[in-house]
């Protein structure tokens, strides 16, 4: 029994850091049919920012990760100016090309500008630690990733499902030539849109630095794993993604531990298997 | 075309051995790419080698010539080497990061008339692929074998091993267990983990679970070994007193500045830490570190080209600059000399450096930074795991 609450706790953390990571990535692939494979770069230059605030110039930990959002987004403005608009309803192949390449250029700065070492966010000492459970000792820092994960859920699913913001952004996916017609500006909705799934990504890269390392690579090393919870959960469905990252977590944590030496089979068989029964994701919705 | 041919074989000996004024060493390694700090530091090995020593033997200028194999891929590194014999009249090929690409190479050697000196790639049975193969690095059973000495010194006899599943992870798996059950230990349980694997928290509960009194732990330097040891810690695994055992490629001093607090106190066994205190090294870390530009960034790698670059020299020196890869190899067998890592020589039998394997704590400088501190020298250790694949 305790071996069953000792994978529940770890599975439920490693999916919550898993999906504040991706949920940036849901909301580009899903609502605004881009296919960014340079969401792992935001989330690594948030890292650096959030690295360099709170090591570098000793910043406390929350203004780190303001700083992280604030100033990913500011990078990310223009590259959405310059780039992303070209390739909005371009078809997949030309998205993926253009954002692999861009995913290239960002490991190229960021090994020139802070070179290839590990990069570490000093956490505040009340994230530091762990916290005894009465059956184990779990990090403090992943408790906080596990309620980060559920406010950006809860944040995400109130802004696109109850406010006004949310009604013109599924008009514009839906349909963007009617949308404007009614008077919707689609180019500021895409470009607020955007800039939320990016700042999503640092968020994800700062509070995720515990677990996935910032380094150059960090923008392909965990590309993979970021596709996968967008394809299983459904793009642009949140509570498919959690439900994706939670199951995925669980069934990556429980073979981990039952069975190390199979390395990744079960998290594959799982995708292959959902992704078999249910072609869009688990809450996938049907192309428009 | 015969013709043709012809000429051009003879150009190439022209141009070789008798007429040479410069001597050419083609050098293989990860340049860009994940791994390119490795290549950096044999830059910055060889770099800091011909600072101090110069960038002459005798009256031949040396050259170095660098490709880059951004990630294991025999067959790239293969025909990387190929051209460099070629085309670009190598007589040295020296590097090799990872294993495969050296494994690759060996075949090529002999008609090649070219020797290989191997400056990082660690399994042991490279050096039994071909007669002109030279190693100064080190190999995996070679830095394993002591920590399950220390690990048994230390009261601890009953260890779970966790490795990551790839060649050098089941070499430190087996020489670890060979050394701990000669000692009289007991490894209760052999973890084999996927070289992905991000998540180390499951691995800590099974660590937890199996009893075991000590962990001994390989993964390959970089982003997972701060994940591991951070898991370790967090897990409850430190302060419940269960101890920690590693080679020296977790600790390696390029990752300390992320590892920080979480390392300190870990002993790993390595034959080399930037720290070592002698007057040798001292000059080596000088000269590196101004090569490398961030002395942040140095790393073991840097100590095996340096040592390679010295092993070359001598086999320049012994031939007169000629091409005879033989004679070469055959000069620097039972090679003494006093490395920046301390006293090393060439075993004659096996080609492969004989050395001291330090045992290292992690320990905080004044300065607040992390080094690692040798507490323990194990003299003179040769490769253990000849034995094991003969």
């Amino acid at each position: 029994m305790q071996t069953v609450l000792s994978i529940a706790i770890d599975a439920l953390a490693y999916g919550m850091v898993l999906f504040v990571i991706s949920i940036g990535l849901s909301v580009t692939m899903g609502l605004m049919r881009v296919v960014n494979l340079a969401h792992g770069a935001f989330a690594m230059i948030g890292g650096y920012i959030a690295s360099y605030a709170a090591r570098d110039l000793g910043l406390a930990y929350g203004f780190a990760i303001v700083l992280a959002v604030f100033g990913t987004i500011l990078i990310a403005i223009p590259i959405e100016r310059l780039l992303y608009r070209r390739i909005y309803g371009a078809p997949e192949l030309t998205q993926v090309l253009m954002t692999i390449g861009i995913t290239f250029c960002i490991i190229g700065i960021a090994n020139y500008v802070f070179g290839p070492t590990l990069k570490t966010v000093p956490l505040p000492p009340q994230l530091q630690g762990s916290v005894d459970l009465g059956f184990r000792a779990i990090a403090t820092h992943r408790l906080f990733a596990i309620l980060c994960g559920l406010a950006v859920a809860l944040a995400l699913w109130y802004a696109i499902e109850k406010t006004a913001f949310g009604v013109k952004l599924r008009a514009s996916v839906d349909n963007a030539a009617m949308a404007a017609a009614l008077g919707v500006r689609t180019e500021i909705v895409y470009a607020v849109s955007f800039a939320v799934a990016v700042g999503l990504a640092a968020f994800g890269g700062v509070v995720g630095a515990e677990l996935l390392p910032v380094e150059p690579y960090y923008a392909l090393r965990y590309m993979v794993t970021f596709l996968v919870v967008v394809s299983v959960g459904g793009a642009g469905s949140i509570p498919g993604a959690l439900l994706a990252c939670l199951l995925l977590g669980g069934i990556d944590t429980t073979g981990r531990y039952l069975m190390p030496e199979f390395g990744e089979f079960f998290f594959y068989l799982a995708v292959i298997a959902i992704i078999c029964v249910f072609p869009r994701g688990l809450a996938g919705r049907a192309k428009g | 075309m015969k013709r043709t041919f012809l000429a051009a074989l003879a150009a190439l000996a022209m141009s070789g051995a008798a007429y040479a004024d410069t001597i050419k060493i083609g050098v293989v390694g990860p340049f860009s790419g994940p791994f390119a700090l490795q290549g950096k530091n044999f830059k910055a090995g060889i770099d800091a080698y011909m600072a101090v020593n110069g960038s002459k033997v005798g009256d031949d200028d040396i050259e170095i010539i660098y490709r880059d194999v951004p990630q294991a891929d025999p067959a790239q590194s293969k025909a990387l080497a190929q051209e460099l014999v070629v085309k670009e009249g190598v007589q040295y090929l020296a590097g090799f990061y990872f294993t495969p690409d050296a494994m690759a190479v060996t075949p090529l050697l002999e008609q090649a008339n070219v020797p290989l000196v191997i400056m990082n790639a660690a399994t042991s049975a490279i050096v039994t692929k071909s007669p002109l193969v030279v190693r100064t690095s080190f190999t995996t059973w070679q830095t394993s074998t002591p920590i399950a000495k220390v690990a048994k010194d230390a009261g601890v006899s009953k260890v779970i091993s966790v490795v990551s599943d790839y060649g050098p992870g089941v070499d430190a798996e087996n020489a670890f267990k060979a050394g701990f059950e000669a000692a009289g230990g007991q490894v209760v349980e052999a973890i084999r983990m996927p070289l992905a694997t991000n998540d180390f928290s499951p691995i800590m509960q099974r660590i937890k679970d199996s009893g075991a009194e000590g962990v001994f732990a390989f993964l390959p330097s970089g982003p997972t070994t701060l994940g591991f040891v951070k898991a370790y810690n967090e897990n409850g695994l430190k302060s419940g007193g269960i101890k920690f055992f590693a080679p020296g490629d977790l600790t390696q001093e390029s990752d300390l500045p992320a590892l920080g607090e979480a390392a300190l106190g870990i002993q790993t066994t390595f034959h080399y830490a930037v720290s070592h205190d002698s007057p040798e090294n001292k000059a080596f870390v000088e000269a590196a570190s101004k090569a490398i530009g961030n002395p942040a960034e140095l790393s073991f790698p840097s100590i095996g080209a340096y040592d390679g670059m010295h092993v070359i020299y001598k086999m320049i020196e012994a031939t007169g600059g000629e091409q005879d890869a033989q004679k070469a190899v055959d000069a620097v067998k039972g090679l003494a000399w006093t490395s920046p890592r301390g006293p090393v020589s060439i075993d004659p039998e096996s080609r492969h450096i004989t050395q001291n394997i330090y045992l290292r704590e992690v320990a905080k400088a004044d300065d607040g930074t992390y080094y690692n501190k040798e507490v323990q020298t194990f003299e003179k250790q040769g490769d253990p795991g000849l034995a094991a694949v003969k």
